[in-house]
C-alpha cells in the first residue's frame, strides 16, 4: 500500500491511465467484448485532439494561479473556418490552410496577452472578453458557409496505420517534444519557475513577461492547429467545433496531475486524462445514456475527480 | 522613526487630493458609460427615450441585473461562477414546467439548486479548489439537467409570474423600479451592514477574517448560496418575459453577469465590489444591445460588442490609474 502511494506521489499521472483502463473495461464488459479494438482506435483519435489543446492549456495553467485561456473554444472555431476557407477544397492548398489557421490562433494568443499586459486584467477576464470578440469575428467570417475539407486532408485526418490513427501517432510525437520542452529547455523550466513564484523567478533573471507572452502565443497557435485538424476530421468547419474544449482542456490538465496552483506540470497525465475523458464518453454512449444525462455524468465525474485529487491548489 | 512619521503623514496628505479625484472618477465611470449610451440612443432614435421605450428596452435588463448581482456575490469572495448562465437556463426550465404544474415540486427543485450552489461553495473552500474548474463542471451538470427536463423548447410561464412582470407603474417604468430596489437591497446588505463587511473581508483578507473569529467557510457557502438564489430570481424574471423556456435559454448570461460586475467598478480580487455599480453595468450592457439594434448593426456583432465595451471600460480604468500615478 505504501509502495503504491509513493508511486502515485512520484507519478501523479498514473491515476488517469488507471481510470482510462477501468472505463474501457466497463465499456467492453457491457458490449461483451465486441468492438473493443474499434473503441480504442476511435478514442485514440479523439484523444489526440484533446492532447494538443490540453498541452497548450497546461503550459498556461503552469504559469500560476489565475492563468488560464478561456478563448480556446472560440479560437478553435475561428481557426477551423479560416483553414477550410483558405484550403477551399483543394489539396494543393492544405499547407497554406493549416498555416493560416495557426496564424489566426497566434494572433488570438497575442491579442489575449496584450489585453493581460496592457489592461493589467486577470487572464480569465482578458481571454473571456477576447473570446466574445473572436466569436463575433467567426460568426461574420464563416457565415452560413459549410466548406468541405480537401479529400486528401480529410483522409489524412482519419487515416490509420494498423489500427492506430495517424493523428494519434502525431500527437504522441508532439507530446514527446512538449515533454522535452517542459523538462529540458530553459523555456519550460522558466514556465515552472514563474508558476512557483513569479517574483523569485524575476529575481533569478528570468524575463517573466517574455515567457508569458510566448506561453499565451503557443497556446493560441496550438488551438489554431487543432481547429484545422478538427475541421478535417469532422469533414467541415463549424464555430461550435471547439465548444467542448472549454471544459476538457482544463479538466485534462487538472485530472492529469498538473497543479492548478502552478509550477508543477506533466505531459503524460494529459494523455491519460484525455483517454479517460474520451473513453468515459464512449462508455456512456455504449450504455445508451441520453444526451442530457451524459452531460450531467461528465460534469459530475470531472468534479468528483478534481475534488478527490484537489487539496493543495490555491487561488482561483 | 520619530522623524519619519510626520514626513510620511505629510506625504500622505499631499497625495490625498489626486487620489480622491481618481477614486471619484472611477466611481462615476459606470454611470458615465450608461449616460453615454442613453445619449447615443437619444441621438439615433429619440422616440426610444419615453416611458414605453424604456419599458421595452429595459425589460431584458431585469434578468441581467439579477444575474449580475448573483455573480457579484461570488466575485466578492474572489471566485468566479462560470455555470451561472446554464444554471439560469435550468431554473427557467423548472419554472416553465414544474413550478406551473406542480408548484411544490418546482419550488423544491429551485431550492435544491440553491443548496447545490451552497455545497459547491463549501467544497471549493474546504478542498481549496479553483472555482473556475468546479463551476465549469457544474456548467455541464446544469446544461444536462435542463436538457433532461425540457428536451425541446416549450413549457409555459405561470400566470402569476407573467402578471408580476407586466405590472404598469405610474411615471417610472416597472423595470427601473425593480432594478433600483434590487440595487438598494444589495447595497444595504453588503455595504451597510456589519456582516456584509465581514463577507467582503472574506474576499479581501480571508486570513484576517478567520483570525478575528469569523468562519470563512460559512461566508463562502453563504455567498455561493446567494448567487444561486439570485440566479433563481433571474430565471423567474426571464421566464416571466419569454413566457416559455428552452434548455439553452441561459446562454450568454455568464459573460453578461461578469461583464456587468466589472463595468460597475468591481475588482476581480479583494472583495472590492459595488452593487449599485453592478446594476448600472447590467443596464449599460442591455442598453448597448438596444443601441446596436437601432444602429442596424448585425446581431452577429452583439456578443463581440459586449466584449469590446468591457475592454474599453477596463482600458479607461487603467488610464485613470495611470493619470493618478503620474500626478503623484
Amino acid at each position: 500500500m505504501r509502495v503504491l502511494r509513493r508511486w502515485f506521489a512520484a507519478y501523479p499521472w498514473i491515476g488517469s491511465f488507471v481510470g482510462a483502463l477501468l472505463v474501457w473495461l466497463a465499456a467492453i464488459l457491457f458490449t461483451g467484448g465486441h468492438g473493443a479494438g474499434g473503441m480504442i482506435t476511435a478514442a485514440l483519435a479523439l484523444a489526440a485532439f484533446t492532447v494538443v489543446v490540453g498541452v497548450a492549456q497546461m503550459f498556461v495553467i503552469a504559469l500560476g494561479p489565475g492563468n488560464v485561456d478561456l478563448s480556446l473554444p472560440a479560437n478553435i472555431g475561428l481557426a477551423s473556418a479560416v483553414a477550410m476557407k483558405v484550403m477551399d477544397g483543394s489539396d494543393s492548398r492544405v499547407a497554406l490552410g493549416v498555416a493560416a489557421a495557426v496564424a489566426s490562433g497566434t494572433l488570438v494568443g497575442l491579442g489575449s496577452y496584450l489585453l493581460i499586459r496592457l489592461l493589467r486584467i486577470p487572464p480569465i477576464i482578458a481571454t473571456l472578453s477576447a473570446s466574445f470578440i473572436i466569436q463575433s469575428v467567426g460568426i461574420s467570417y464563416g457565415r452560413g458557409l459549410q466548406v468541405k475539407p480537401p479529400e486528401g486532408f480529410a483522409d489524412f485526418c482519419i487515416a490509420e496505420i494498423g489500427g492506430a490513427p495517424v493523428v494519434a501517432l502525431c500527437a504522441l510525437v508532439f507530446a514527446a517534444i512538449a515533454h522535452g520542452l517542459l523538462t529540458k529547455t530553459i523555456y519550460g523550466r522558466s514556465v515552472l519557475a514563474i508558476g512557483q513564484n513569479p517574483r523569485a523567478a524575476w529575481l533569478a533573471g528570468i524575463d517573466v513577461e517574455r515567457i508569458r507572452l510566448l506561453t499565451y502565443v503557443q497556446c493560441g497557435a496550438l488551438g489554431g492547429l487543432c481547429g484545422a485538424l478538427l475541421a478535417g476530421y469532422f469533414r467541415g468547419s463549424s464555430l461550435e467545433i471547439g465548444d467542448e474544449y472549454l471544459l476538457t482542456s482544463i479538466a485534462v490538465v487538472v485530472i492529469g496531475g498538473t497543479s492548478v496552483a502552478g509550477g508543477k506540470a506533466n505531459i503524460p497525465g494529459v494523455w491519460g486524462a484525455s483517454l479517460f475523458l474520451v473513453l468515459l464518453l464512449t462508455m456512456l454512449n455504449t450504455f445508451g445514456v441520453s444526451a442530457g444525462l451524459r452531460l450531467v455524468l461528465t460534469g459530475a465525474v470531472i468534479i468528483g475527480v478534481i475534488v478527490a485529487a484537489g487539496g493543495e491548489a490555491r487561488g482561483r | 522613526m520619530s522623524d519619519a512619521a510626520p514626513a510620511r503623514a505629510e506625504s500622505r496628505r499631499t497625495r490625498a487630493a489626486p487620489r480622491v479625484s481618481g477614486r471619484a472618477l472611477r466611481a462615476v465611470l459606470p454611470a458615465l458609460s450608461l449616460a453615454l449610451i442613453v445619449l447615443a440612443i437619444d441621438w439615433v432614435n429619440p422616440r426610444a427615450i419615453s416611458y414605453f421605450g424604456f419599458n421595452l428596452m429595459l425589460n431584458l435588463a431585469v434578468p441581467v441585473a439579477f444575474a449580475t448581482i448573483a455573480q457579484m456575490f461570488v466575485i466578492t469572495v474572489n471566485d468566479l461562477d462560470l455555470s451561472l448562465g446554464p444554471f439560469i437556463g435550468f431554473c427557467g426550465c423548472v419554472v416553465a414546467t414544474w413550478l406551473r404544474d406542480a408548484p411544490l415540486l418546482g419550488a423544491a427543485a429551485l431550492a435544491g439548486g440553491v443548496a447545490a450552489y451552497a455545497l459547491v461553495g463549501a467544497i471549493i473552500h474546504l478542498r481549496q479548489l479553483p472555482s473556475i474548474v468546479v463551476t465549469l463542471g457544474m456548467l455541464f451538470v446544469w446544461q444536462g439537467l435542463a436538457i433532461l427536463l425540457l428536451p425541446t423548447p416549450g413549457g409555459k410561464a405561470p400566470e402569476w409570474l407573467h402578471a408580476i412582470v407586466a405590472v404598469k407603474t405610474p411615471f417610472v417604468p416597472w423595470p427601473i423600479v425593480v432594478v433600483a430596489l434590487l440595487a438598494a437591497l444589495a447595497h444595504f446588505g453588503l455595504m451597510r451592514t456589519s456582516y456584509g463587511a465581514i463577507l467582503r473581508g472574506a474576499g479581501g483578507n480571508p486570513i484576517a477574517v478567520a483570525r478575528a473569529g469569523w468562519s470563512v467557510l460559512w461566508a463562502k457557502t453563504l455567498m455561493f448560496a446567494l448567487c444561486g438564489l439570485f440566479g433563481v430570481f433571474a430565471s423567474l424574471a426571464l421566464i416571466g418575459l419569454t413566457t416559455s423556456a428552452d434548455a439553452t435559454l441561459g446562454r450568454g448570461y455568464t459573460l453578461q453577469s461578469i461583464a456587468g460586475v466589472i463595468l460597475g467598478g468591481g475588482e476581480f480580487v479583494g472583495g472590492r465590489v459595488s452593487p449599485i455599480g453592478a446594476v448600472i453595468g447590467a443596464l449599460t450592457l442591455t442598453m448597448a444591445g438596444s443601441l446596436l439594434n437601432f444602429m442596424r448593426i448585425s446581431p452577429d456583432w452583439q456578443v463581440g460588442a459586449q466584449g469590446a465595451i468591457l475592454i474599453a471600460v477596463l482600458a479607461a480604468r487603467v488610464l485613470i490609474n495611470r493619470l493618478e500615478e503620474r500626478r503623484r
